[in-house]
C-alpha cells in the first residue's frame, strides 16, 4: 500500500435474515433491527441494521486489503445514517471503499467510505492495519 | 431526565472472566459472513502464529458490549435507552482476540457531553487477560436523543 491507493470497493449484501442472525451472534436484541413496528413507533423509515454490523462489514474489507485476518490494529467509526434493510429477497447493499492515508513501519492507515443507496453511513471512519 | 454527571471518570468494577469461545468465534464470524479460515480453522490461526481461531476486528463488542449493561440498568445514572442512538465505536488493539482467552472487562464512564439537544455518553472499556495482559480497548459513544 502506498499513500493515495484507493482500494477496491466492496460491496455487502445485508438482508433481514443476516440481522436476525447478527443478534443472536452479538447479543444486540434492539426491536429496531427486526421489528418493523418498533423501528416505526421510534420514527425510523424501518427496520435498520445494527450500526456494529455495518461497522463488521467495513472491518471484513480492512481484512481483505490488509491480507490478513488479524491485521486490524486500530479501527473507528462514526454511525451518520442508518441502514434500512427492506423486507426482501435483495435487502440493502453496502459498498465499502478507502483510500491510504499514511504507510510507516509495516503499518497503513487508511481512510474509509460506506455507503448505502449513495448515502454515506459512517462517518470519521478510520483505521490502522498492518501490512507487513 | 439528563445523565447524572457524577458519573464521569468513575471506573466500574472488573467483569467476572468472559471465555472466548471457538464455537462463538465461528458463528460470530458467519453472521457476519466473514469466511476467513483463521476465524474457522484453528490450524490457520496457528500457522498466523497464534494458540487458536482468531475474532474478526469488532468482536469484542461482545464481551464489552455486555459489561455496558451494568451502565444501562443503573437507575443512578438516568440512561434511556429508548432514546439512545449509537454514535461512534473504536477498537483499539494490543493483540487480537482469540479462543480460550479469558477476558476482563473495566468499564469507565470517560465523558458526558451535551450539544444540540443531545447528550452524548462516552465510555472505554479496558478488555484484558486474566492474567493482566491488555488485550483491546474498546471505546463507544451513545447519543440520547433529547437527552439535555
Amino acid at each position: 500500500m502506498r499513500v493515495g491507493d484507493q482500494l477496491p470497493v466492496r460491496t455487502f449484501r445485508v438482508t433481514r435474515a443476516d440481522l436476525v442472525r447478527y443478534a443472536g451472534a452479538s447479543g444486540d436484541f434492539n426491536p429496531i433491527h427486526w421489528s418493523e413496528r418498533t423501528a416505526r413507533s421510534v420514527g425510523l423509515p424501518g427496520v435498520i441494521a445494527h450500526g456494529m454490523l455495518t461497522m463488521a462489514l467495513a472491518g471484513r474489507a480492512l481484512t481483505s486489503w490488509a491480507g490478513a485476518a488479524d491485521a486490524v490494529l486500530d479501527f473507528g467509526v462514526r454511525f451518520t445514517r442508518p441502514v434500512p434493510v427492506p423486507d426482501d429477497d435483495m435487502g440493502a447493499e453496502v459498498e465499502i471503499s478507502a483510500v491510504v492515508t499514511g504507510v510507516s513501519d509495516g503499518q497503513a492507515e487508511l481512510d474509509l467510505t460506506a455507503s448505502c443507496q449513495g448515502q454515506k453511513v459512517l462517518g470519521q471512519a478510520r483505521a490502522v492495519v498492518r501490512t507487513g | 431526565m439528563p445523565l447524572n454527571r457524577a458519573y464521569v471518570g468513575r471506573r466500574l468494577p472488573p467483569t467476572p472472566a468472559y471465555l472466548v469461545g471457538r464455537e462463538k468465534i465461528r458463528e460470530f464470524a458467519t453472521a457476519i459472513g466473514a469466511g476467513d479460515p483463521a476465524y474457522h480453522d484453528p490450524d490457520a490461526a496457528r500457522a498466523l502464529g497464534h494458540p487458536d481461531v482468531v475474532a474478526p476486528p469488532t468482536f469484542p463488542v461482545v464481551p464489552a458490549g455486555a459489561a455496558s449493561r451494568q451502565l444501562r440498568d443503573d437507575p443512578e445514572l438516568g440512561l434511556d435507552y429508548s432514546r439512545v442512538v449509537h454514535g461512534d465505536q473504536r477498537f483499539v488493539y494490543t493483540r487480537p482476540v482469540v479462543a480460550g482467552d479469558e477476558l476482563v472487562c473495566e468499564v469507565t464512564v470517560a465523558e458526558i457531553t451535551e450539544r444540540a439537544g443531545h447528550e452524548f455518553l462516552t465510555t472505554r472499556v479496558d478488555v484484558s487477560t486474566m492474567a493482566g495482559e491488555p488485550v483491546v480497548t474498546v471505546w463507544n459513544k451513545l447519543v440520547v436523543r433529547g437527552g439535555a
